[in-house]
């Protein structure tokens, strides 16, 4: 007897998943999400720049990060909008990687004895790890000077001191070191990543791909040297309390 | 001149395996690298001894047959050429050459250099084919293609499947090959009516053997037929319109 058996067939997700599912689709989420953080990162430089102003103008600086919105919206919301916006990102760019990379050390076939690279550069092959120190950075920099957790935070910390909170967590010699080893990494992990979100998104093009590299390395150059120059000002006394 | 051979020697599919040593004096160096192995097969052979496998067909770097992984890069040293391009006058006298198999769990070992690449074979069933109207043939040239297009299709066309991509990445994955193949059909007129079904299924296909892309570019570099990685924008492109179309496509039935 002839059976014809319908081939099962697995339920459709909405496409948003069902592309999430794919290997390419995570990549697509690594670099939308890469974009926002990134994003987050040159804003939070340049707004940390107003800590050479002087503690007044810096204190009120980040009186008006609560204050967004101004009158229209209920004080710290559009704040904590953005917070929340910003974990998810963080949070889909750190589930994406981890998951791919489970699955590239799945689909690998042993080791060469020999490999010579042509192509890959220092900061491509050790996205992984530095994408993991600037992870582990980021809880111990929220703990220092968001939340003022110790041991982590300087013992005067004072919520709402932004400046006399940064000056005397930098004056640890051992954190400022820290922080500048981790901003290395940042600058590491962001030099592929800009690069490489173009490739992901879909754009490469002969024509403004000799950009991409400019822009990569400028971006990186930009972000290491604003965000190594507040432990170092701090150490040799540019900025003190 | 004299070289000595560091080569991956494996019985069969699941095997252990090991290096071996081999001397190979008075080799010209005119000869092809696979002459090369070839010179010391005949040797083996002489010595009653089993040959190294490798496969090879077209030797004029066209039908993607041979590949190894010569002194750590696929394909030798010499950038867009296979390894039957590959002259032993690149080595100098006396070198020691490490010749080892693509490695990649999509592409298992079956003895000593020769992999299976039958995945590649299940990509290209998964949406390398088009729609054509049976009956007489259709005149020539019937279908205008601009140009452009005929010759950004080309230079994805190019792709021979050695395998060398894939070899080459240092996560395994596959999405050179893929994007060739499915760059070549989705520039064409001919390959609108499938372009979307096609990225969805080669793309699923492909995930289901290989890893994911990183952007390393290491496959561009080892591509016997120099293939850019532009064509995996281009897959990345299509592949996320097909999965909005296709999903659509789905509810209406």
């Amino acid at each position: 007897m002839a059976t014809t058996e319908e081939a099962p067939t697995r339920r459709r997700y909405p496409w948003p998943i069902e592309f999430y599912r794919s290997a390419v689709g995570k990549k697509w989420v690594m670099a939308l999400t890469g974009i926002a953080l990134l994003g987050f990162v040159v804003a939070h430089m340049i707004g940390n720049l107003k800590v050479y102003f002087g503690p007044e103008d810096f204190n009120h600086y980040g009186e008006a990060l609560r204050d967004l919105g101004g009158d229209l919206v209920p004080r710290t919301s559009l704040l904590w909008a953005l917070r929340i916006g910003l974990l998810g990102a963080a949070l889909l760019h750190v589930h994406a990687a981890y998951s791919l990379t489970y699955t590239n050390w799945k689909a690998r076939g042993g080791r060469y004895r020999q490999r010579d690279y042509v192509a890959v550069t220092y900061a491509s092959r050790s996205m992984r790890f530095t994408g993991t120190v600037v992870l582990f950075f980021i809880v111990f920099h929220l703990a220092d000077l968001t939340w003022g957790t110790a041991p982590v935070a300087p013992d005067e910390f004072f919520r709402g001191d932004v400046y006399a909170n940064l000056v005397a967590s930098f004056e640890r010699l051992p954190v400022a070191i820290l922080y500048i080893v981790a901003n290395l990494a940042l600058g590491v992990h962001i030099y592929h990543g800009t690069w490489s979100l173009f490739q992901s998104l879909g754009y490469s093009h002969p024509r403004f791909n000799r950009w991409r590299k400019g822009l990569a390395a400028g971006l990186t150059a930009a972000i290491v040297l604003v965000n190594l120059s507040f432990p170092i000002a701090v150490q040799v006394g540019i900025l003190e309390i | 001149m004299d070289v000595t051979l560091r080569v991956w020697r494996q019985d069969g599919p699941n095997r252990p395996g090991a290096f071996e040593e081999y001397f190979a004096p008075g080799i010209s160096s005119h000869a092809s690298f696979l002459e090369m192995l070839d010179i010391v097969n005949d040797r083996l052979t002489l010595d009653n001894r089993e040959p190294i496998a490798f496969e090879h067909d077209c030797r004029e770097g066209i039908c993607g047959a041979c590949g190894m992984m010569i002194n750590g890069q696929a394909h030798g040293p010499q950038q867009g050429t296979a390894t039957c391009q590959l002259h032993m006058r690149k080595f100098r006298d006396g070198a020691v050459i490490i010749i080892e198999p693509w490695r990649a769990a999509g592409f298992p070992v079956l003895k000593d250099l020769v992999v299976d690449r039958s995945a590649f074979d299940r990509i290209v069933e998964a949406g390398g084919y088009i729609t054509v109207d049976t009956g007489s043939a259709p005149d020539a040239n019937l279908v205008p293609i601009a140009q452009e297009a005929a010759e950004a299709s080309m230079d994805a066309a190019v792709c021979i499947g050695c395998g060398a991509c894939v070899a080459a990445c240092p996560n395994s994955a596959a999405q050179l090959f893929t994007a060739a193949k499915l760059a070549h059909l989705n520039l064409l007129p001919q390959g609108q009516a499938e372009r979307y079904i096609r990225a969805e299924a080669m793309v699923d296909t492909m995930e289901s053997f290989f890893g994911s892309c990183t952007n390393h570019a290491e496959c561009e570099e080892a591509c016997p037929k120099n293939i850019s990685i532009d064509f995996i924008a281009l897959l990345n492109r299509d592949y996320i319109k097909a999965k909005w179309r296709n999903g659509r496509l789905a509810a209406q039935r």
